[in-house]
């Protein structure tokens, strides 16, 4: 034991440089999440005489007011809320479904099944051609455009698949002798004991209808109907570049500023959120990540 | 009364196929539920997945949005050979190429450093907390991130104010206004969002190796450097090969979600990129025949340095993704 705990001042300084350059990336990780916070709680148009690094200067809420009392992002974060829950409900229910009838090795058709599966992780039609097709089905401005396309993943469905291929068969058997149909038995068996996979894929899934963005851009044009992420990237794309030439010296409107301002508290009420939930989830993301890596 | 036994045998095979139809039926009939669950699947992917490959023939053709994709004159390569003569097209094959490649040669090896140094942490509960912080950017959305760069990179944001008091600059520079700047900003804030996140692979594959090896070497007078350099980077080096060929084939595909946020009209020459190019032509210009071509044109040759990539590897590593 005494060798393998030697230690000499090489170690110790490497040591040293290690610990310093992790506290370092904590830091640059941090950092700018935390500006954001005192920002939002700083008065909109004293900060943009900059100087703001550590502690708001002029602590206010007013931000925060404003964004709770915008209809505008109210309406957006009860759209995004609500593609939220529902989509990852009907994610999971969905694609766990049909990867279970995929795992079944008596399903008829189950090696068709499974190429068709396997070829659209290869190829795929890209964005145009996509367009076209949701347009078609008539999902342009329809809330069902975050939730149908996107019910549905062949690669997690090979997660699931290479987990119910685990759960020991008898456990189904006695519930087929009782006789209990496919559906009784993936809902009432397979589903409750597949729970670590399940919140896996709920939680990607989760994360990933919280913060997309791109299909509002697209497919949404009614405002009533854009999620929070789509409203704020409409905020910042439209502003970034008038900004930039409005806000050369001489010409600063208070106007924009304070926009500035309320946009960082409305990026904070987004943000906090998986900030909130992320600690506890995150023992599934990285079991996530390291099946889809083995799989993959 | 010859054919008697003819008929007799034919009877006997055609009940033993009805017996087999019969069989087949029947197990299909008890399986309805699981049929209907996997069809389900089948046909959301036939629409989702299937319909858009076949959306791909208007690359070849003349598409009016009006009619329907059969009724488009077939125009062979037309718009694949305007798209490469295209004034834009080697602007958008240099940022696309650009970007990438700095992506590649910094935030490609980045997190395998970060990777064998978290691992070098003694203390485990720091190592935890290090490896839990730095993953949370990746969960945060480019919008968000596109946010943040956007505040401090402006005229009066944070890096202009720091720069400015530390007289480094004189005047501010609006740097998200200045094409020559753009590049950089995507990879160092690509590195910043995926640091920790492309870590974790790595540290999985670390985490796998048997402690034996260490004790030994350490016995043996092994210092730490040689302990990462003679076991630990060997170790690794079929995770680091098989997240290389991926990260070649996917030279052309640019980090659409990203460069959307921070792309704007002033720095759009140097902003522009394959991927953004398809969305410009095709989604605000309506010209879905052409950017579906470049997407195409795209695809394929990703495709084919992904075989490449996985070819060269095979007989250089002996490892390969398939």
């Amino acid at each position: 034991m005494n060798i393998l705990q030697r230690r000499d001042k090489k170690d110790l300084l490497f040591d040293i440089f290690n610990y310093s350059l992790m506290v370092f990336i904590i830091f640059i990780v941090i950092y700018p999440i935390w500006y954001v916070i005192i920002y939002s709680l700083n008065d909109g148009v004293d900060a943009m005489q900059g100087g703001i690094y550590w502690w708001p200067r002029v602590f206010t809420l007013e931000n925060y007011k404003a964004v709770f009392t915008n209809t505008g992002i109210i309406n957006a974060f009860y759209i995004t809320i609500l593609k939220t829950i529902i989509g990852t409900i009907v994610h999971v229910l969905f694609t766990g479904m049909v990867a279970y009838a995929f795992s079944r090795s008596e399903l008829i058709g189950r090696k068709f099944y499974m190429i068709m599966g396997t070829i659209t992780l290869f190829f795929g039609g890209g964005l145009i051609p996509y367009f076209l097709l949701i347009r078609n089905l008539g999902l342009f401005d329809n809330f069902l455009v975050y939730i149908i396309p996107a019910m549905f993943n062949f690669f997690e469905a090979i997660i699931f698949i290479s987990f119910f291929r685990s759960i020991p068969n008898a456990l189904e058997e006695a519930a087929k002798i009782d006789g209990a149909s496919y559906f009784t038995i993936f809902f009432r068996i397979i589903l409750p004991v597949s729970l670590p996979v399940v919140a896996t894929i709920a939680l990607f899934h989760g994360v990933y209808q919280w913060n997309d963005y791109f299909t509002g851009v697209i497919f949404i044009n009614n405002p009533n109907l854009q999620p929070i992420q789509t409203y704020l990237y409409r905020i910042i794309a439209q502003s970034s570049a008038n900004q930039m030439l409005n806000l050369m010296p001489g010409s600063i409107a208070t106007r924009t500023v304070t926009s500035q301002s309320l946009k960082m508290a409305t990026m904070v009420v987004t943000t906090l959120p998986i900030v909130f939930v992320y600690p506890f989830l995150q023992k599934y993301f990285v079991k996530g990540v390291m099946i889809g890596s083995i799989k993959g | 009364m010859d054919f008697k036994g003819e008929v007799l045998e034919y009877t006997n095979y055609s009940n033993r196929r009805m017996g087999n139809i019969k069989r087949f039926l029947r197990k299909l009939y008890l399986q309805r539920d699981l049929q209907i669950m996997a069809l389900a699947g089948a046909i959301w992917m036939f629409i989702f997945n299937y319909i858009p490959m076949y959306g791909l023939v208007i690359a070849f053709k003349d598409f009016n949005i009006v009619k329907p994709i059969s009724d488009a004159p077939w125009v062979g390569l037309k718009h694949f050979i305007e798209f490469v003569n295209d004034d834009n097209f080697l602007n958008v094959l240099t940022n696309t190429l650009g970007i990438s490649l700095l992506k590649l040669l910094i935030g490609f090896p980045l997190p395998i450093i970060f990777a064998l140094l978290l691992n070098e942490l003694t203390s485990l509960k720091f190592k935890k907390a290090v490896q839990t912080i730095s993953y949370l950017p990746h969960f945060l959305s480019w919008v968000i991130l596109g946010g943040i760069i956007i505040n401090w990179l402006s005229d009066i944001g944070l890096i202009n104010d720091i720069l400015i008091k530390m007289k480094i600059l004189k005047e501010p520079i609006s740097f998200l206004g200045d094409p020559q700047y753009f590049w950089w900003i995507a990879v160092i804030s690509d590195v910043w969002k995926e640091l920790g996140w492309s870590a974790i692979i790595y540290l999985a594959a670390i985490a796998g190796i048997d402690p034996e090896m260490y004790e030994a070497a350490i016995i043996d007078g092994a210092s730490r450097l040689q302990k990462i350099w003679y076991i630990t980077l060997p170790a690794i080096k079929p995770t680091i090969t098989i997240l290389f060929i991926l990260a070649v084939s996917g030279i052309f595909n640019s980090n659409f979600d990203q460069i959307l946020v921070l792309r704007n009209s002033l720095n759009a020459s140097a902003s522009d990129v394959i991927d953004i190019y398809v969305y410009r032509m095709g989604i605000q210009n309506a010209n879905y025949s052409y950017a579906t071509a470049a997407g195409l044109l795209k695809s394929i040759v990703s495709m084919i340095l992904l075989l490449i990539a996985n070819e060269i590897s095979k007989r250089l590593n002996e490892t390969s993704l398939f």
